[in-house]
């Protein structure tokens, strides 16, 4: 089988396993990217969830196979820059963290709706978390720290 | 505000938000087999014989055989074996785990198993139980003679499902045998300590032979109180026999369909009313607990204790029964049996007011229990009930009041809309003399040289910010910086028994005894030595004791009060309702922490209103639970509640640190009810009677209303 191309956080990446692989157990096992999460394996709780060329994409759910050319972003790589260090201090500041099993989704998926829509009605940011089970918060401080992220990070976007 | 409610940034704040926080599943896989649960087909059979495929090298079939000791998991009962017995009992019950390196080789191999079963008639209906496994019956006054004296006699029957905990992490475990020739045994979890309990008597090794830690937690709400003694003990026998690190993590169908859940409950009420007034109450409760006893019978009774919800009837009489099923066996939830019974008394004073003509929240306040006043267990309230004064801050917020005489008018078209209110209570800490004469917590904490100090206890960290709130307590006592004091996960080889981490007590009780260890090692303090001091729970001597025997005295030592309000539109074309606010008001003491305190008051009313509306879970004639994954278990997304406010009323406890009381539970507690109550005003006003109520309920009542 042709080895996997991509571009994994920035980093150019041969993969050489199975293309049926779920890029989700590769991204975790095979490169140790523990940030994403696993939390039902069928594509409804946005824990496992990844960038692919900047669009949200639960990883459980996408062949190995299929990110081949493209660039792939988690948490591990997400987390260097000054965006990611905008979306921390405003999940800090409103304690939007609980368990954190969500967290590394809910941060991509602030990142793919941001890069989308850099100033977020509250409406269009529940919409853009939906696909992210919280089952500790109630959403509210998620929500907050999102919209805080969009003012005080203001230029980042 | 109280400065230690001055919110900061929590200390597990960085490693979770980066995602470097390493769970159970995220430790590297190298040198660890992987544990995969061979588990029962059938609700109730005998196993007649297992036939396993050969096993390559390295390869394991581990089961009840490989038990060192008594094949039974130490819960409260004995009843729960690690691997199955000669029966099994319902659908998902372990058989044996298949271990290996590779996870798929596992899988197939576990997969090509054939387990031959002599099938049993299984008990599915808890109305048809054979098998009681726990029975409480106590009262006061004079019930006959009150029921025989009254004007009108209300007699209703109340049923909820069951609720899933839907945590984002699925259970997982870990063993690991060490050098030394002790277990370790880790992973997701709320109690290290009876993880360790419960393994060192299926290993027969010994305190010293066993220690278990809490990893990073990705929620637990009750669901990660007492299975993970289950999933450890499996690990630890597993690991015992192949001498390896063993790691078992469920995947969601799995956990779904094989892990406690809230019980279903069917709660029958009669009540006896004369001029206006309930004179007496007789509360029958049912719980279906499933195929083994393990918490039921703690369950089941804060039910009972809390089945007068938040009024003072001057004669009650409760009779609760935990019935056995061939059903996955239940558990501890969040709120732990007050849910049940307080949608049941709630939803029942509603409908007797109704039936008096009198505004329900008037016919409420009328019965209000105050300060002085007996509860249902002849204990006392000691405090002040604040309640009144809630039920005004909530109507200013939300209009509560001239909304439900608006709705309550005939509505007719396409929307129509609703609105309801209760009122609960939840009592801290556990059960009547368990905290005095079981538990009996002990805290530490550790000073070292450089002047920083460790807290050393067994709560776990699940989400609610205990890493964060213990050390605030220990730092704001001591007049450190905050980052002078910190708390990891606890290990059972390192920190005393501070008891679990369930019934809202980890800041009333722990969160005490580590403010007064405070005070000890304020008061010896010595710069530039390490120091330690302990401090051990003893019941405030304001307490009634309470008798198990004759289930009388204080049941809790202080109540936590809530009024929640749900405000709802039902569309009559598709039967769809949309939350249209919802408004909760919570007297938890003083916050140690207002975020924390706040993210915990939004979550549990969230899970409440999903258990009201949405996560319906039912199983089929065969017992297996048809509903066991996201895709059509439904939890509510950030969309479901956009207008969800909560506020604080602090009536602060003298007891508790800094007069902080109870708070994980309670903001759930009330949520089935208000829901209720605003369906049927959308609907009408004709009473119903059982959540979760779903859009089907919806077209159903419709579709009855037009016959």
């Amino acid at each position: 089988m042709a080895d996997i191309r991509f571009v994994l956080n920035g980093k150019e990446t041969e993969y050489h396993g199975s293309a049926t692989e779920r890029l989700l157990d590769v991204l975790r096992n095979q490169y140790r990217c523990t940030s994403i999460k696993c939390g039902c394996r069928e594509g409804e709780c946005g824990a496992c969830a990844v960038l692919i060329d900047g669009i949200l994409h639960n990883s459980c759910c996408v062949a190995a196979g299929a990110v081949d050319g493209s660039s792939v972003v988690t948490l591990e790589g997400y987390r260097e820059t000054a965006r990611f260090a905008a979306l921390e201090k405003a999940f800090a500041a409103v304690s939007a963290v609980q368990c954190g099993f969500c967290t590394p989704g809910m941060i991509l998926a602030a990142e793919a709706l941001l890069s989308k829509n850099p100033h977020p009605s509250e409406d269009e940011i529940r919409e853009g978390l939906s696909g992210n089970f919280c089952r500790c918060t109630g959403y509210n401080a998620i929500v907050n720290a999102v919209s805080g992220a969009a003012k005080e990070g203001n230029g980042l976007w | 505000m109280d400065k230690i409610s001055h919110s900061v940034m929590k200390k597990d704040h960085a490693p979770k938000v980066s995602g470097r926080s390493v769970y159970v599943s995220d430790y590297p896989p190298e040198g660890v087999l992987c544990g995969k649960m061979l588990r029962s087909t059938v609700a109730r059979a005998r196993i007649l014989d297992v036939d396993a495929p050969p096993l390559p090298d390295g390869y394991f079939y581990v089961d009840a055989r490989d038990v060192p000791e008594e094949n039974a998991v130490e819960i409260v009962l004995y009843d729960t074996p690690v691997f199955c017995r000669e029966t099994v009992e319902y659908i998902g019950e372990p058989i044996a785990m298949l271990c290996g390196p590779d996870e798929k080789t596992v899988e197939r191999l576990r997969d090509e198993c054939r387990v031959r079963y002599e099938q049993l008639e299984p008990v599915l209906d808890p109305n048809r139980a054979q098998e009681t496994f726990f029975e409480y019956k106590f009262g006061h006054g004079d019930v006959e003679k009150a029921f025989a004296e009254a004007d009108k006699i209300f007699d209703e029957t109340f049923e909820t499902g069951y609720h899933e905990h839907a945590y984002l992490e699925t259970q997982g475990m870990m063993a690991e045998p060490e050098e030394n020739g002790r277990m370790f045994v880790h992973g997701s979890a709320q109690n290290a300590y009876y993880i360790h309990d419960a393994v060192k008597r299926v290993l027969g090794c010994g305190d010293g032979g066993v220690h278990a830690l809490q990893d990073v937690t990705g929620g637990g709400f009750g669901g990660k109180e007492e299975y993970p003694s289950i999933l450890g003990c499996q690990v630890a026998v597993a690991a015992h026999k192949c001498g390896k690190p063993v790691r078992c993590v469920l995947d969601r169908r799995e956990d779904m369909q094989c892990t406690s859940k809230r019980h279903p409950s069917v709660c029958c009420y009669r009540a006896a009313v004369k001029d206006g007034r309930v004179t007496a109450l007789d509360v029958d409760v049912l719980f279906n607990a499933g195929a083994y006893s393990t918490l039921s019978g703690l369950v089941l009774q804060r039910a009972v204790f809390m089945a007068e919800g938040v009024y003072s009837i001057p004669h009650i009489r409760v009779h609760g029964r935990a019935v056995k099923t061939n059903t996955t066996p239940c558990g501890a939830y969040r709120g732990f049996g007050a849910p049940q019974v307080f949608f049941a008394v709630e939803t029942l004073m509603n409908h007797i007011a109704r039936d008096l003509g009198v505004d329900p929240l008037v016919f409420k306040a009328a019965h209000l229990a105050r300060q002085g006043d007996l509860t249902a267990t002849c204990g006392r309230y000691h405090f002040p009930i604040p309640l009144p004064a809630m039920i005004e801050k909530i109507d200013r917020a939300c209009g509560y009041r001239k909304k439900a005489v608006s709705y309550g008018q005939p509505q007719s078209g396409r929307y129509r809309r609703g609105i309801g209110l209760s009122l609960c209570s939840h009592g801290g800490g556990l059960n009547g003399a368990t905290e005095n004469e079981l538990t009996k917590s002990v805290v530490r904490l550790h000073k070292n040289a450089d002047g920083t100090v460790e807290v050393l206890a067994a709560n776990g960290e699940i989400g609610q910010g205990l890493r964060t709130t213990f050390p605030k307590i220990v730092a704001e006592t001591l007049g450190l910086p905050l980052d002078k004091v910190f708390y990891d996960h606890p290990d059972t080889a390192r920190v005393p028994n501070s008891g679990p981490t369930a019934g809202s007590r980890s800041i009333l009780i722990a969160g005490e005894l580590l403010r007064r260890a405070a005070v000890k090692l304020r008061e010896q303090w010595a710069d530039g030595q390490e120091q330690e001091v302990e401090e051990h729970y003893h019941d405030p001597d304001f307490l009634i004791p309470f008798d198990m025997e004759k289930m009388e005295g204080d049941a809790y030592p202080a109540y936590s009060w809530s009024v929640s309000v749900i405000e709802l539109e039902v569309d009559t074309l598709t039967g769809i309702s949309k939350v249209l606010g919802a408004y909760g008001i919570f007297d938890v003491g003083t916050p140690i922490d207002r975020n924390i305190v706040m993210g915990q008051m939004e979550g549990g009313f969230l899970q409440g209103i999903g258990f009201a509306s949405m996560e319906k879970m039912a199983y089929d004639r065969n017992g297996f639970i048809r509903n066991n994954n996201f895709a059509d278990y439904l939890i509510p997304t950030a969309k479901d509640v956009p207008n969800l406010k909560t506020m604080l009323h602090v009536e602060s406890y003298p007891f508790g640190p800094y007069g902080a009381k109870g708070a994980g539970e309670l903001p759930l507690v009330g949520a089935p009810a208000a829901y209720l109550a605003a369906m049927e005003q959308a609907l009408g006003g004709r009473p119903l009677h059982h959540v979760p109520f779903t859009a089907e309920d919806t077209i159903l009542a419709l579709a009855k209303e037009e016959r």
